[in-house]
């Protein structure tokens, strides 16, 4: 096997610095899946289009799938692996369980972190602009949107959330 | 403590698997595990299984520990599928569990000093009335052997099934939403990547591959090259893709054959000869039916599965024997198919279920595994092999594409004198696990390939391509005639409802447009031809909560639109009504449900599939096509294959029908038919023109109005 293009690059993930050996352009989905084992951050299409795969880099919501490695640089990247310790995900994640938000969970990590980076905003976000960012970003095969929408309204309904 | 008495006879999926150690294993250190052949695929299924067998154990439902579709332990269930989960799986696990109380029940007995009789069981803890000393199920794990056949045993009493409201939840969502959980996050050590080039077209022959270039590609461990079969593992998984990035551009194919012209309503179906046509009803026409008659042809195209994870497979070769793990829908059938494959025996290989992304159906589940065992007997390392999104929307199987013909009579009495229904349909069963052929994509591609399983159709009154073709109502006259196609211009297998997207969409559709005839109200004509009092509930419950008598003329842009079906004739009930608002898109502005799925053993767990199987076909019905030119499948990505969004879902409002007494029936797809036949009457209510050929595109809509 040739290592040629491979470098070291350290990267910043769930509070951690893991310094790892990767080309710059391998995506960061497979390196969070492949090298550190985090396996929250599905892959779906691996083209940008599902959401599937989004993650929390410095706050926003990206889709790591089509986010190239050297692109991410010194940001912190939070999978849902972290979601103890993240109050945002914490509370996100929740509401879902409590309306049991999913049929098969696949598109789910995606969807709470795209709502997590959402209810990190101020002001709060309504419904409706959540519903455009999942409309925009997400796509769930199950139809398990009812109950999806009703853990958004679950979390918008309860005390803003504090900032971890 | 008996509530009833269980039936002499076993439950089928018990009396083909009669060992109660298939079914359960209680241990010494307090573990109980239940074991059920059918899978979880985000339907709900083990929990709703986990609560029967909880129930009839007499411990809490969290107190259980699931196993599934495991060919080293559990039951062979064969698929999960077809609504049969709680039905047929939750009988027979129901009764296995009964037997294994009551044999835990004896032995509590013997300990006691009392007769069996005397013995009551709660929390899991076995006691005679009025004194606090006990035996737990851990107490009496030895004293218990489960190596028994159910069919020595008496019949066992029964204890009261969920009554649907526990507090039941989902077993495997906290891990779902937690980490790693699903079949492409398995990551055990020395795993290798692999990935398969396909070939462009569904006619193409490999003629020629650069293999040394693919070979001395950065990471590559194995090219696999069998006739038009090229697997490739690799070492990173980003380095499998680009091998075959790679290997694409050096192939070379010859495309043999070219398909038939794509069309909206299937016209390349007339060239066909059926492979069987069976006539399923033949009446004799009433005199008159002069007031109104129709005659209509409907149509829906291949429809994808679209999982939103790639189908997975892991597959490890150690001494000869494989083991596979699998988000197949029946691993004991797909074992099957990969010995005949592989040349080997059915017993030296061990397939095991792991969470996939939801299938609704036969997707590529099956076939990625038999990808996976070719790949990885190259090499000496667990290969996951995973496809790509493009050959997920354009080598799966498909829900077939399907075209159907009404002709019908009403008379001036408003009943219905005639009805003759014709369904055109290539095959909507085509799974692994025949007694010949093979039912795996790659088997068909090797050097050396093999046949295809002979389908067969099973018979009413489930049917396949037929299935609901028999309307639910008091018709006479009936000619009903069911056209089964040789696979068509792409792979076709079963999508969940399989024929009842278009059966129920083409008998509803024609009930109002032969209501439209005589100036009759479609809930009023329906009710006039309808007697079984389940299918009037539902019916009558779903107008309600639609406010239905509101619904006004129509012709407006807005319209309220009803369909109606028993599934597979012998399952759950399922009324909707669609309320639609049609500009120059069409918005669906609420949905109204009202199911009867028998008795309800989890009400959370059927309003989810109703839910999503009414989100499922709204997007079935207005968005989906598979698509081709000669060049092949045109439609492989989520923005050419679109499907229904989280702007688009309207709000849903369901009633479940419980019936305490009556057994329970599948709740998954149930809907399916309903919410197509209630969307497109509800467009031709908006419009005053009806399209018939989903999907209910706004350019079909347009085309539909331009030719009026």
């Amino acid at each position: 096997m040739s290592s040629a293009n491979l470098a070291n690059i350290n990267l910043f993930v769930n509070g951690n610095m893991h310094s790892i050996k990767a080309s710059p352009d391998a995506s960061l989905l497979s390196v969070l899946r492949h090298d550190l084992g985090l396996g929250g951050a599905r892959i779906g299409c691996g083209l940008g289009n599902c959401g599937a795969c989004t993650v929390l880099v410095d706050g926003r919501a990206m889709q790591a799938c089509n986010t190239p490695l050297w692109s991410v640089g010194a940001s912190a990247v939070v999978t849902l692996e972290a979601h103890e310790t993240h109050a945002q995900l914490q509370a996100v994640r929740d509401a879902f369980l409590e309306e049991q938000a999913a049929q098969c969970g696949y598109c789910i990590n995606g969807i709470m972190a795209s709502v997590a980076a959402l209810i990190m905003q101020s002001p709060m976000p309504t419904r409706a602009d959540i519903i455009a960012v999942l409309d925009e970003r997400h796509l769930c095969r199950c139809g398990a949107h009812p109950r999806i929408l009703r853990a958004v309204d679950r979390l918008l309904a309860a005390q803003p959330v504090s900032a971890s | 403590m008996t509530i009833t008495k269980a039936p002499m006879k076993l439950p089928a999926n018990l009396a083909s698997n009669p060992n109660l150690s298939r079914w359960a294993k209680i241990s010494a250190d307090g573990s109980i595990i239940v074991r059920t052949g059918k899978v979880e695929l985000g339907q709900g299924a083990v929990t709703a299984l986990a609560a029967i067998a909880a129930a009839e154990l007499g411990v809490p439902f969290h107190h259980v520990r699931m196993e599934s579709g495991d060919t080293t332990r559990t039951p062979d269930e064969a698929y999960t599928a077809g609504s049969f989960s709680i039905e047929h799986g939750g009988a027979a696990l129901r009764h296995a569990s009964a037997l294994v109380r009551s044999l835990f029940a004896e032995a509590a007995a013997r300990e006691l000093g009392v007769e069996p009789g005397d013995i009551t069981v709660s929390d899991g803890v076995f006691h005679r009335p009025g004194h606090n000393e006990g035996r737990s199920y851990a107490d009496l794990a030895d004293k218990v052997d489960l190596n028994v056949d159910a069919s020595s045993l008496p019949a066992p009493d029964y204890l009261a099934p969920p009554d649907g409201d526990a507090e039941i939840t989902r077993l495997d969502l906290p891990q779902k939403f937690s980490g790693a959980a699903f079949i492409q996050d398995m990551n055990p050590a020395g795993l290798a990547h692999g990935r398969v080039l396909r070939p462009p077209h569904p006619h193409a022959k490999l003629v020629f591959l650069d293999r040394d270039l693919i070979q001395e590609m950065p990471g590559v461990l194995a090219l696999v090259v069998d006739g038009s079969f090229v697997g490739i593992a690799a070492e990173r998984e980003e380095q499998a893709i680009k091998a075959v990035e790679v290997a694409a551009k050096s192939a070379q194919w010859f495309i043999g054959k070219q398909l038939p012209p794509f069309s909206v309503s299937n016209d390349w179906m007339a060239d066909v000869t059926p492979a069987e046509s069976s006539l399923l009803l033949d009446e004799a026409p009433l005199e008159g039916g002069e007031a109104g008659q129709i005659s209509s042809v409907y149509s829906r195209p291949y429809i994808a599965h679209g999982s939103i994870g790639p189908s997975s497979a892991l597959a490890h070769w150690t001494d000869g024997r494989l083991k596979v793990w699998s988000h197949s829908q029946g691993v004991f059938p797909l074992r099957v198919d990969l010995a005949k494959v592989l040349g080997m025996p059915v017993d030296a290989i061990d397939v095991i279920h792991a969470h996939g992304a939801g299938c609704y159906g036969h997707n590529a589940a099956d076939d990625v595994a038999l990808d996976a065992a070719l790949i990885a007997r190259a090499i000496d390392r667990p290969v996951m092999c995973q496809w790509s999104r493009a050959d997920e929307l354009s080598w799966s199987p498909f829900g077939a594409a399907m075209r159907s013909k009404l002709d019908a009579r009403v008379g001036g009495d408003g009943r219905i004198a005639s009805w003759t229904y014709d369904v055109w349909s290539p095959p909507h069963v085509v799974r692994p696990g025949g007694a010949t052929g093979v039912n795996l994509l790659a088997a068909y591609h090797l050097a050396e390939p093999f046949e295809p399983t002979p389908v067969r159709s099973p018979p009413q009154p489930t049917g396949s391509g037929d299935r609901n073709a028999v309307p639910i109502y008091d018709l006479p006259g009936r000619r009903i005639t069911h056209h089964r196609l040789p696979q068509g211009p792409v792979r076709s297998s079963a999508l969940r409802s399989l024929g009842a997207h278009l059966n129920v969409f083409g008998i509803e559709s024609g009930m109002d447009e032969l209501a439209e005839t005589i100036g009759a109200d479609p809930l009023d004509f329906r009710l006039a031809h309808l007697s079984d009092p389940r299918a009037r509930a539902v019916l009558e419950e779903a107008a309600r909560l639609a406010n239905w008598q509101s619904r006004g003329a129509g012709g407006e842009g807005i319209g309220f639109g009803l369909g109606l079906a028993r599934y597979k004739s012998v399952g759950g009930y399922c009324a909707v009504v669609a309320e639609v608002e049609v500009t120059e898109k069409v918005r669906l502005r609420a949905i109204y449900a009202a199911t009867d799925c028998g008795r309800v053993v989890h009400t959370d767990g059927v309003r989810d599939q109703i839910e999503g199987g009414i989100v499922q076909a709204a997007s079935w019905t207005l968005k989906e096509a598979v698509q081709w030119t000669d060049e092949g499948l045109t439609t492989q990505g989520w923005d050419t294959y679109p499907i229904l969004g989280f702007a688009e879902i309207p709000p849903i409002h369901i009633s479940i029908l419980n019936q305490p007494d009556a057994p329970p029936l599948g709740a998954g797809e149930c809907a399916a038919g309903p919410t197509a036949a209630a969307i497109g009457n509800a467009i031709a209510h908006a419009l005053g023109i009806r399209v018939r050929n989903m999907p209910l595109t706004p350019e079909r809509i347009e085309t539909a109005i331009n030719a009026s």
